[in-house]
């Protein structure tokens, strides 16, 4: 088993989360995060008071999967997250140990 | 006794009591989010406290029969002799108090505005001995002097249709005390302080504004053509500051905000206060223009002075009431108000001296009174949240409370 991690510009969720289903695959976690790699960050003015702001809003999804599923998950999540501009975002593949259902105790390939 | 003036004005005391709830939400947006019911408590709980003491010996001290004229007596304490027969020159046409009670929430909203000055550090306890002093010694004196029967400012002359001096000026004033004192907050400079809310600040302005139709109309004390340009002069001085307001910073830094928007509004609103019941429209708009610029100008000094008024009390409030004060001076018209005088553009140069005796007035004794109150209160109890009380925030460590939990 493998958990596939990508950070993703936000707006790009539903195309990811709807590449991701057609491909089979049945649950993911979302989480809103911040960060910067090269994309530079922002100004704000408030009042006067500048403020250079260099985290940027991104979104993380996190989906764990059998180790078959994990190249073409990897190709759908770039081809549905790209945009071509600086900021689009990172893809990380993990091995996980073990996966449990809570309600019913399954482990394994059963659990995902 | 008639029934227009008095529906009038009570609408009008609805209305400024509003500010109060309004200020607290555009106060409330512009901290962060640790100190967004710390910084609304501080207005909102004003209403009950700073209402009992007017009650109690505050509106005595303001409008009670004169003594020396810097002082009303304590004739009227507890509101003894002050019943539904309307006073001779407290509103001649609506019950006295009807009188008393549209100038208590002036009374509640006044100590609500310094409260910007020292925002997201001081200690709830404090802070509201703090607030109850000054009320007593600054706020009831002032009010006093300047539409007290007989109060000595009135005397000279001064012009002040609805708060320059005991309102705006003065918390202005009050706030530079208090940020000396206060000093900076933690991380001033350095650390992320912006504003955690802006909708509800606009929120708050809005209501502000709504508000100070009650603010300003209804200190003609009658439903009159004299309300009437009170109210044109208000909206006029509140748009052109919002407008003035966002052409500086179109200019300095490019952008027009939102945040700019609602300030250059306030500015306008607080700082044709004085003037409202004076002015025709076109003055209205020049002193809203004036405010919007000035005050802009004002918040970028404040920097090069190196204190923390963390939310422009000294830049609008300050610059606006010695603005505002000023454009009485200068802008009054006996044809707009024969009550009034004629200013400096109408033919007379000496109403601006007047006007400049009061503003200098006012500043020599809030600063002093106000200075002096501070010290006492944090030498006794202690102004300022700890270190790090004032790292977890002022919702929790003075209120045991969070603003937005997560479910």
């Amino acid at each position: 088993m493998k958990k596939v991690e990508a950070i993703i510009k936000p707006f790009k969720l539903d195309s990811v989360k709807q590449g991701l289903t057609a491909l089979g695959i049945t649950g993911l976690t979302v989480t809103e995060v911040k960060g910067f790699g090269r994309q530079r960050g922002h100004r704000e003015v408030y009042r006067g008071a500048e403020y250079q702001v260099d985290f940027v809003a991104k979104t993380k999804i996190e989906v764990v999967m059998e180790d078959g599923l994990v190249p073409e998950a990897v190709k759908v999540i770039q081809e549905k997250a790209i945009t071509g501009q600086i900021g689009d975002g990172k893809i990380f593949v993990i091995p996980v140990e073990n996966a449990i259902r809570i309600r019913t105790g399954e482990t394994g390939k059963d659990a995902i | 006794m008639n029934t227009g003036d008095t529906a009038f004005v009570l609408v009008s005391a609805a209305l400024v009591m509003l500010m109060t709830p309004g200020l607290a939400l555009f106060y409330g947006g512009m901290v962060r989010a640790k100190n967004v019911l710390g910084t609304i408590m501080q207005s909102f709980i004003l209403l009950g406290l700073i209402s009992l003491q007017w009650l109690l010996w505050g509106y005595s001290m303001a409008f009670g029969p004169d003594k020396l004229g810097i002082i009303g007596g304590l004739e009227w304490i507890g509101l003894r002799g002050v019943g539904m027969e309307p006073h001779a020159v407290y509103g001649p046409t609506i019950p006295h108090q009807v009188f008393m009670i549209f100038q208590c929430m002036f009374a509640v909203i006044t100590p609500a505005l310094i409260t910007g000055a020292f925002a997201e550090r001081m200690r709830f306890g404090p802070f509201l001995i703090f607030s109850l002093l000054w009320a007593t010694f600054v706020y009831n004196p002032l009010v006093h002097w300047i539409w007290g029967n007989g109060g000595w400012l009135a005397r000279l002359g001064a012009l002040d249709f609805a708060g320059g001096v005991p309102v705006h000026l003065s918390s202005g004033v009050a706030a530079v005390s208090a940020a000396i004192i206060m000093g900076k907050r933690r991380g001033y400079g350095t650390e992320d302080l912006k504003p955690h809310n802006l909708p509800m600040t606009i929120l708050g302005a809005g209501l502000l504004w709504f508000g100070w139709f009650g603010f300003n109309a209804g200190s003609a004390l009658s439903a009159s053509s004299l309300a009437g340009s009170a109210f044109v002069a208000t909206h006029i001085a509140g748009t052109t500051g919002a407008l003035a307001w966002i052409a500086m910073e179109w200019k300095f830094i490019g952008k027009a905000t939102t945040l700019g928007a609602a300030s250059g509004a306030v500015a306008g609103l607080a700082t044709v206060t004085p003037a409202s019941g004076f002015v025709g429209p076109l003055s209205a708009a020049l002193i809203g223009v004036a405010a919007g610029a000035s005050c802009y100008m004002g918040i970028k000094m404040k920097n090069r002075f190196g204190y923390d008024d963390s939310l422009d009390v000294v830049g609008i409030h300050g610059v606006g009431g010695v603005i505002g004060l000023l454009a009485a001076g200068l802008f009054a018209s006996k044809a707009v108000n024969p009550a009034g005088a004629d200013g400096l553009f109408f033919g007379n140069a000496s109403q601006l001296g007047i006007q400049t005796i009061a503003i200098l007035a006012t500043i020599l004794y809030v600063f002093a009174v106000s200075f002096v109150l501070l010290k006492i209160v944090d030498k006794v109890f202690g102004l300022r949240v700890p270190d790090h009380d004032e790292v977890s925030g002022l919702d929790l460590t003075q209120h045991d409370e969070t603003a937005y939990t997560s479910q």
